[in-house]
Parts: structure tokens; sequence; C-alpha cells
């Protein structure tokens, strides 16, 4: 029992360490700087197609992160997707903005990419979003780059078939 | 032979499931003396004293290594892809997420737990947790509540001091020594590792595995056969209980918390 | 010992009985139909052949284990149906001397003997000082109280864990072989403060042992176990007259009587080979 207060020094001094390593970790290490504990106002926004979002995304204008995305559900009445997004009270867009699905580089995650209208009124809390570009999906792209250069080689072929083969037909 | 072959199944079936049994109802006790072991803290702090900080610096030396070794490791991978900059968030999420949990309750199994285990069965070999009980003190309340919340205070903090120290040894490997950008460094970890998710969970798996490794230890002693033989085999049944169990517990903790 | 019975004080039970008891292990039967009881103030021996019950007697009477039938009773009290409150505060009127003397090997000689009055009572740091050195005073010890036990000697620790046994004022004593592996000296110390507390505190005390010369010297009454049952009881002296030949055996030391000297074999000449036709 008498020797236990040198103890209790060393202990005291342990658990200093070990709370300042957390707190290193949480800080340094962690995003606990960044975080944001602003209050938010809810908006909507409907996409055709989400890609790969997902809730718990950025919504960034310019680059910056200015909202998180809540939720994303099915309406089955539109058949579109309805993102429901939270947005920084620090933050005011107006009516006509535009939200699109970005992708972070070439292969990375997707976020919300708000681009600001002109309306003279801003967005409150309940509004929907009503201009909305969807993710790019790969199948459509390539489904477009090759009906483009289908359509380059009729065209170049038509005019082919017109100066050659004019003997040869029946 | 069959019947015999069946009756020794049966036996053993038998005396596993009251093993486990027993060891299920020392657990209870434990947690409902739990309260005795908060009101004497001095008993506690002893013995935080004696698992915690007499394992700092092999937990220090170890996490500054790994931290070493995952910078260098990570740093030839990325650099392939030109993402040597990240090297980083790689080391951090490595260690907050896996390694500094379960590495800390390994090693801690092996130098904390196995002294736990010789302790308590030394002194049941000597006779003196009985000597406890026939003077009317509780040797579950006296001697083993407090050992089992010291090991759990210590743990947390001895992994967060693991992962710390793993992230200073990769940014002493990353930085001074192979020359990356300090700023990156540092931004692309802030960038990628959260903190409820990462640093959290981190804390919550080292929480459980504290209690595991400190149940198990004193499970151990409490149990073993009182002859030196008997403490010997407790001591490895320790190391080899509370490993595999870290391990175990690990793979369904990640699953249970990393899967989105 | 035998004083004139006043029939207006209520008789008080003695301060333990054994009643038809039976208890073992598993499926082992190591004591059988045994009775005993012992008056307040005296010293009882308990000897007999190794693994013939003394030991488990001891772990009965302080309820380490429990009789499979029978009741084991102190102070009047069964202690089969007792909770754990209830029990430990019948420990706390008893003390227990093992072996070995199980010391607490982390705390110093004074901290030992100190354990039971921090546990058990609140008593102001100087008052406790003075118990504690009062009881290793009476053991011969009160100039050893910083060391280790693993600083001082067998017997020593012994004395040590005696002082621990009687720091709470039991009102029995149980001693667990306490003579074993002593040197002479030791041993008649060992003996004497036995004896000479039992006396001075009004103690009563088992003790569980081998050693027949030195305890009868200090007994009151003796007891032999053997296969399971009480075989003999009575005083040292009337042990020593005894006609029983296992007593006899006993107590006169011989190798060979009702306890065999060879264990169970073969008979001699199947083992070597002779005296069979070949």
């Amino acid at each position: 029992m008498e020797n236990s207060n040198k103890h209790d020094a060393w202990v005291g001094f342990f658990v200093l360490l070990g709370a300042a390593a957390l707190l290193f970790l949480a800080l340094k290490a962690g995003n606990l700087l960044s975080l944001n504990f602003d209050a938010t106002y809810t908006v909507q926004a409907r996409f055709d197609n989400i890609g790969g979002l997902k809730p718990h995304a950025a919504v960034k204008s310019a680059g910056v992160v200015v909202g998180r995305v809540e939720s994303i559900v099915f309406d089955d009445k539109i058949f579109q997707a309805r993102v429901t997004i939270n947005l920084n009270k620090t933050v005011a867009f107006p009516k006509d903005s535009t939200a699109k699905i970005l992708t972070a580089g070439l292969l990375g995650e997707q976020y919300i990419g708000l681009e600001p209208g002109a309306d003279e009124k801003n967005l409150v809390a309940g509004d929907t979003i009503k201009q909305t570009q969807s993710a790019v999906v790969l199948e459509n792209l390539i489904g477009q780059f090759l009906n483009s250069k289908a359509a380059d080689m009729g065209t170049s072929a038509s005019s082919g078939t017109t100066t050659g083969n004019s003997g040869s037909k029946p | 032979m069959i019947i015999n072959f069946l009756s020794r199944l049966g036996a053993a079936t038998r005396n596993e499931l009251s093993e486990i049994g027993a060891g299920a109802t020392l657990f209870l006790q434990l947690l409902a003396r739990l309260g005795t072991a908060l009101r004497r803290f001095r008993l506690t702090s002893d013995q935080v004293f004696f698992l915690g900080n007499h394992s700092l610096s092999i937990i220090g030396v170890s996490g500054l290594f790994v931290g070493f070794v995952l910078a260098l490791q990570g740093y030839y991978t990325l650099q392939r892809y030109g993402s040597a900059e990240a090297v980083g968030l790689l080391v951090a999420l490595s260690l907050v997420r896996e390694l500094g949990p379960v590495v800390t309750a390994l090693l801690f199994a092996g130098r904390a737990g196995t002294s736990l285990t010789a302790e308590i069965g030394l002194m049941k070999a000597g006779e003196q947790l009985t000597a406890m009980e026939m003077m009317a003190v509780d040797p579950l309340r006296r001697v083993l509540a407090p050992r089992f919340l010291g090991g759990i205070i210590a743990m947390p903090l001895l992994a967060g001091v693991f992962s710390a120290v793993g992230i200073i040894g990769g940014w002493l490997v990353a930085v001074p020594l192979i020359g990356i950008d300090a700023g990156a460094f540092w931004s692309q970890m802030q960038g990628g590792v959260d903190v409820f998710a990462d640093v959290g969970n981190g804390v919550v798996k080292s929480f459980v595995f504290g209690v595991t490794v400190t149940f198990v230890a004193l499970l151990q002693g409490w149990s073993c056969k009182p002859t030196p033989e008997g403490v010997s085999q407790a001591t490895t049944r320790t190391v080899v209980v509370s490993s595999l169990a870290v391990l175990a517990l690990d793979f369904v903790l990640t699953a249970m918390m990393f899967s989105i | 010992m035998n004083q004139k019975k006043d029939p207006s004080i209520p008789a008080t039970p003695p301060l333990i009985e054994l009643r038809d008891v039976r208890c073992g292990y598993g499926d082992r039967t190591i004591l059988d139909g045994v009775n005993l009881r012992l008056e307040r103030g005296q010293v009882l021996a308990l000897i007999g052949t190794s693994g013939g019950g003394k030991t488990t007697l001891l772990r009965l009477l302080g309820r380490q284990i429990r009789p499979s039938h029978g009741q084991v009773l102190f102070d009047g009290q069964d202690l089969a149906p007792l909770s754990q409150d209830a029990l430990y505060a019948v420990r706390r009127r008893m003390g227990m001397l093992f072996q070995f003397g199980a010391l607490f090997t982390d705390l110093s000689v004074f901290e030992n003997v100190a354990f039971p009055l921090r546990e058990h009572t609140k008593l102001p740091e100087p008052m406790i000082r003075d118990l504690v050195l009062m009881k290793l005073n009476a053991v011969g010890l009160r100039g050893s109280r910083d060391l280790m036990p693993s600083e001082i000697s067998g017997g020593m620790a012994r004395r040590v864990a005696l002082a621990r046994a009687i720091a709470l004022d039991p009102e029995v004593v149980l001693y667990d072989e306490p003579f074993a592996g002593l040197d002479p000296i030791s041993l008649g110390v060992a003996a004497r403060l036995i004896r000479d507390l039992n006396d001075a505190l009004g103690l009563t005390s088992v003790i569980v042992t081998h050693d027949l010369h030195e305890t009868f010297a200090i007994a009151d009454r003796v007891a032999m176990i053997a296969n399971g049952r009480i075989v003999a009881q009575g005083t040292p002296a009337e042990l020593q007259a005894s006609t029983d030949p296992l007593v006899q055996q006993f107590v006169g030391a011989k190798p060979d009587g009702p306890v065999r000297f060879h264990q169970p074999a073969l008979p001699v000449g199947e083992d070597f080979g002779v005296g069979a036709a070949s």
C-alpha cells in the first residue's frame, strides 16, 4: 500500500501519454479539425442515373465542400432517383442552380458538383433542384462512340460507292 | 469399439462444455465485481502500472519499426503508380484500422498476459488464494477484478500509442529519408482518415481486444493446475488462445465496421 | 477441563462438531461416518496415514469443501447452507495456517500480517501498526517486519503466517502440517507457540500433523483417521496405551502391521520365475 504513491505518478503519465496519442491520431492523422458541425438545410435533386454516388458523398461547388449527400431513394412515381442533400447554412445558392454528378480524378469516387444559376431567389429548405445532369454511364459512352464512328464510316463509304461501283451494278 | 469412441467423444464434449461454462461463469463474476475495482481504485491503478507502463517500451519500439516498414513497403509499391504521396494515408489507415489494435493485442498477450497468468497461477499453487478465501476476502474481488479493469484501461491507450508512434515512424522514413513532400504526406492522410469511422473503430477494437486478452489470461491462471507444469502450460495457453481469439474477433469486427 | 455443570447456566455447544459426515471427490469417498466434537479451549491433533482424510477434514471445517452427507457445525451452526456473506462472517472467527505459510509474496512481512486488519476493519494506521507489531512480537518476529517473504526462512515464514492467522483474534486456529520440514529448534518453537497462544488467547486449535512426539506433548485430545474413519480418539496417553493393532503400528512407528509393507503384487515365485515348472 505504501509504495503505490510512486506508481500513481507513473500511471498518470501513462494515461496522459495514451490520451495524447489518441488526440494526435484524431487531429493530425484524422479529419477532426475539418469536420463540419455547422447547421445544415435540406434540399432535394432528381437524377435519371446516379451512377456510383453513395450517401455521405461530398457536395462541392468550385471544388470546395459545401454539403453532404444524406440519402438516395428511387421514386417510382417519376421513375427517377431522388437524392436528399444537406447544405451548410453558411452557403446560399440560387433557385436555378445545376447539380451534376462528377467523378473525382479519373476513376475516383463520385460527388455532386453545384453550379450556381442566375436567379435572385435562393434555395431554401425543402426545395428541389430542377436542373440536374446524371452521371456518365460507361456503356452509353461507348455506344455513342461506336455510333458516331459508324456514322463517319457510313458517309465516307457512300461517297466512295458512287465513284467506284457504277459499272458492276446489275 | 465404436461405443468406446462415442463415449470418449461424449466425455470430451462434456468436459469442453463444462470448461466453457466455468469460463463464462468467471466472466460474469468479474463483471459483477468491476464496481469494487472502481471503488478501490488504488488496486486498479497499480495494475494499470504493471500492465500498461511496463509494456510501453515494447509497444513503442514495435510501433516505430512497423511504421518504418509500412512506409518503406508502401512507397515501393505506390511509386510505381505515381501515387507515392499517398504513403502517409496508407501508413495511417493500416495502423489505425488494423495493425494498431491487433499487433498491440498480440504483444500485450505475450508480455502482460503471460505475466498475469503466471502470477495468478503461482498464487494458486502457493495456496495464497485459498488463504485469502479462508481470511474471508474474496480473491475475485481483491486480486482478479482490479487486474481485469487494469487491462481494459491499458489496452486502448497502448494501441493508441502504437498507432501514433507508427505514424511518426512512417513520417520519419517517408519525409526526411525518402523525400516525399511533408505537406502532401499530412494532407493526404487527413483527407482519408475519418475520426469516427477509422480512429473510433480502432479504439473500439482495441477495447474489445483488451477485454479478451485480459480475461483469457486471468482465466488460464485461475483454472490452472497448481503445479509448476500446470503454470507453464497455462501461460502457453494464454498466448495461443488469446492470439487466436484476437485474430478471429478482428475478422468479425472488421466485417461489421468497415462494410459499406 | 471438566468443570462441575451448573444447571442454571445453559450448556454452550461444542465449538466444532462433525455429525455422521461423508465426503469425497467424484466417485472416491474419502471420509465416511465421521463423528467428532471439539470443546472450546482444547488442542486437537489429527493424525493418520497419508491420504487418509486429515486434510479433507480440515477443509470441511472451513467449508472449502462440503460434505455429501451429514453436518459440519461451527458453534452450533450448520455450515453447508450459509450464503457467501454468512460464510465469510464465520471464517472471520477462524484462522488458518497453511503448510508452507501461503504468505503473499508481493507484500512485506508487516503488510502480510496487516492484510486482514486492512481488509476487515477501518482502524486508523497507527492502531494497525501497533496491532501488527504485537502479533509479530507474539511469534518473535517483530524485528523482521520489513523483510519480504522471499528473504526469510521456511520456519520464519510459518511464524509470520501464524501471526497473520491470529491478527483478527479468532476463536479457532486450524493448522495444516505446521511442523513439516522444520529443523528441531524451529519445531520446538512452533509447538511451544501453538500451545502458548492457545492458552493465552483462549483459542481452540486443530492440528493436522505427522509429528507425534511434539504433538502429543502439547495436545489435549488426539483423533486418528484411517480408511476414512476415526479409528481412535482420546488423550495422548490413551492412544499410546491403546491395544488396537493399527493404532499400535502408527504410534509405535512399526513398518509392518495392519498397514502392510508390501504393496499388492504377484506372488514372488511368478515374478522371479522360480518354483513353477519351466
